[in-house]
């Protein structure tokens, strides 16, 4: 069963047009991340299907609801958790659950059991009482995730959820939202640019660049679509001529591309590569200056796909920005 | 309808954690109730006079003993004696005198013999209170002197007998009702524009945008929450005020409930101006940019400090319109005439219509989408 349905979705502001015609899908029951550097237009995507944003051209069907024509019942089966932290700071944890609960109208007999299980699950029972202002980072995240939460969606929709985070509290938003996943049977959206929130979590990426969608795929499909199973990095010194046509000779070698002294090589085979280098390096009297070999990561995927590194974008400006607005995307 | 009172409940709680919100507004009208009712409230005292006497005749004494009269009585004026009257305009002009009597040397000459005697009253009129003052203070001394020394047992001229209906208002007890809409007014922006704009600023609309929320819940929560801060705020500077300003009577049950449906219908239609004013603006310096300007064009026309009848025309124009105006107006028949709600039930009607147009046009502009 599909639960969410995009074809052909176009967003403009002004002249500039943030999403360029967009389509896929997303099966009910999957973690479907949307990947890409600020800017690349995630967040006007997962805006126009959460309502927030209505689309120029294409359609969206969420949960079988088009986001134009039937916003309401669109809003009713999904939840939230926006970039901004949008908690209220200060009510305490329990009372901004309590106030969600009632704005999407659950009932007074559901309202306590829910917040209990979720309050549980988000592992902040004993904070329940605190303002949301005394909390950590992580905590205030979980906040929002059981916040999204307190009216059962079908479909969950996070845009970047750990940025900003520390790597523990990363991990730990990670583990819930599988667990709760798994327990409350969701599909869930979620954007992001970290490559190993993405590698970890997501059962399907769509890799999204200046506004379009360049792959789409599982992650070890992704990453078995680069070129090579492993990168070998290595410099020399002097570096020999013609080094880089020399090396692309090498046993299965795939193919090789530098940045100044450092020469990267996608290879089949890493071990073979690396004693043939070293055999190559020797006859042609230069020192190896430093040696590494990794498997594909999804960073060499997404080069593969933009021709650029993920990092070296940089955000282009968003219409709803504002001088108080936490942008993390 | 239960999502507005969710927005309205989750305003309420946070308002109950901010005490300074209800200060901040607070603390501007009390004190300009305060310096403005005691600056501008009594009479104007030890202006001084020049007196030039270039007569010294009996009548030109009789006038500076007028004048001595009033300097140790009302103490109006202190008077300077001057013999060279260049030096007495020069003083003028720097500032040490403020008005320059003169007595010229025909006075006792053209008063004895009824021939127009003339005073001189030389005022600096940089300062037009001060100067209306000398003049009338000088006016009504020489209407002193040329009263006749033996009185008619009955009068043949005419006489005015002022009767008047209230008992004296205090200059600050006629600024109370411009303080009470002020402190209204000053929560409807502190605890309504401002803080809605920071919220809208700060990404907490977008958490509201993505439930079912109609556009007419959402702006009723605000609204509503509004003026229930606002109602506390105006409550609490009505009692403070009416303690300051020595309003009689000021916990009597009738009119604390005629005040509290005034305030209501005040806090309802400003708080729906403010809305309609802030529904498309998302920058927060707008609303404190606003703030000043809107104060001025709101509070001085409205005849809280001046009566409207001495404005240019524009500006009565603005206060037909100003909710102030009506504020005012039924806050100054309540306070200082302890009237009924026959006294304003046209200002209540034009508050709260001003407020249901100002908030239909609101929920009309808002945007469901970012």
């Amino acid at each position: 069963m599909i639960a969410i349905d995009v074809k052909n979705i176009v967003k403009k502001f002004g002249d500039f047009t943030a999403v360029k015609g967009i389509s896929f899908s997303v099966e009910a029951g999957e973690i479907f991340g949307l990947l890409g550097p600020n800017g690349a237009g995630k967040s006007t995507l997962i805006r126009m299907l959460t309502t927030l944003l209505p689309p120029t051209e294409g359609t969206a069907l969420v949960n079988g609801f088009d986001v134009k024509q039937r916003a309401d019942d669109v809003r009713r089966s999904i939840g939230v958790i926006p970039q901004a932290m949008t908690s209220d700071l200060e009510l305490s944890v329990e009372e901004n659950l309590l106030i969600f609960a009632k704005l999407y109208g659950v009932p007074r007999d559901k309202r306590k059991r829910l917040m209990n299980e979720l309050l549980e699950a988000v592992e902040l029972t004993q904070w329940r009482d605190k303002p949301v202002k005394m909390l950590s980072g992580g905590m205030r995240r979980r906040v929002e995730i059981a916040r999204g939460l307190v009216h059962e969606p079908r479909v969950f929709f996070l845009d970047e959820p750990t940025t900003g985070l520390d790597p523990v509290s990363r991990t730990n938003v990670w583990e819930m939202l599988q667990r709760i996943k798994k327990e409350r049977d969701l599909t869930v959206l979620i954007t992001t640019h970290y490559m190993d929130e993405a590698d970890k979590l997501c059962d399907r990426i769509a890799i999204v660049d200046h506004g379009q969608l360049v792959a789409l795929d599982s992650p070890l499909t992704l990453k078995a679509s680069v070129p090579g199973q492993n990168f070998v990095e290595a410099s020399f010194s002097p570096t020999p001529e013609n080094w880089e046509e020399r090396l692309k000779t090498l046993p299965f070698v795939a193919a090789v591309t530098s940045e100044g002294r450092v020469f990267r090589i996608a290879t089949d085979n890493g071990p073979a590569t690396t004693t043939a280098l070293m055999d190559a390096a020797e006859a042609a009297g230069t020192t190896l200056q430093s040696l590494s070999v990794q498997s594909t990561t999804l960073d060499d995927v997404f080069v593969h796909y933009t021709g650029h590194a993920l990092r070296d974008s940089i955000q282009a400006p968003s219409a709803a920005d504002s001088p108080f607005m936490i942008r993390r995307g | 309808m239960h999502r507005a009172w969710a927005i309205i409940e989750r305003e309420m709680r946070r308002f109950r954690r901010s005490p300074m919100v209800i200060v901040m507004s607070m603390i501007m009208p009390l004190a300009q109730l305060v310096v403005l009712g005691y600056a501008f409230g009594g009479n104007v005292k030890h202006l001084k006079l020049a007196i030039v006497d270039q007569d010294h005749g009996t009548p030109a004494v009789r006038v500076r003993e007028l004048a001595n009269a009033v300097s140790s009585g009302a103490r109006t004026v202190d008077l300077i004696d001057y013999a060279d009257p260049g030096i007495a305009l020069t003083d003028l002009r720097n500032g040490v005198v403020n008005g320059v009597l003169t007595i010229p040397p025909d006075f006792s000459r053209r008063s004895l013999s009824k021939n127009q005697p003339r005073v001189a009253l030389i005022s600096d009129n940089t300062d037009n209170f001060v100067s209306a003052s000398m003049a009338a203070t000088v006016s009504s001394l020489v209407g002193a002197f040329n009263a006749p020394i033996t009185v008619e047992r009955v009068p043949g001229a005419a006489t005015v007998d002022v009767v008047e209906v209230y008992p004296y208002v205090p200059y600050i007890q006629y600024l109370l009702p411009g303080s009470i809409t002020m402190s209204i007014f000053m929560m409807v922006m502190i605890g309504g524009g401002i803080i809605y704009i920071d919220d809208k600023a700060r990404g907490l609309h977008e958490g509201y945008l993505v439930t079912p929320i109609t556009k007419f819940e959402l702006i009723t929560g605000f609204n509503v929450s509004g003026t229930v801060k606002a109602v506390i705020a105006g409550m609490v500077i009505l009692l403070l005020g009416s303690l300051i300003a020595g309003v009689p009577n000021p916990f009597d049950g009738m009119r604390i409930i005629r005040m509290f449906v005034l305030i209501t219908a005040t806090a309802f239609s400003l708080i729906s101006l403010m809305f309609l004013l802030m529904v498309r603006i998302n920058d927060p310096l707008m609303p404190r940019m606003m703030f000043g300007v809107l104060n001025t064009v709101l509070y001085f026309p409205s005849g809280a400090v001046y009566p409207q009848q001495g404005f240019p025309a524009w500006m009565q124009g603005i206060a037909v319109v100003d909710p102030f105006t009506y504020s005012v107006h039924a806050f100054k028949s309540l306070i200082l005439k302890n009237t009924g709600f026959d006294a304003i039930g046209w200002d209540l009607l034009y508050l709260m219509g001003f407020g249901v147009i100002c908030m239909s046009l609101a929920t009309k502009l808002f945007k469901r989408t970012l």
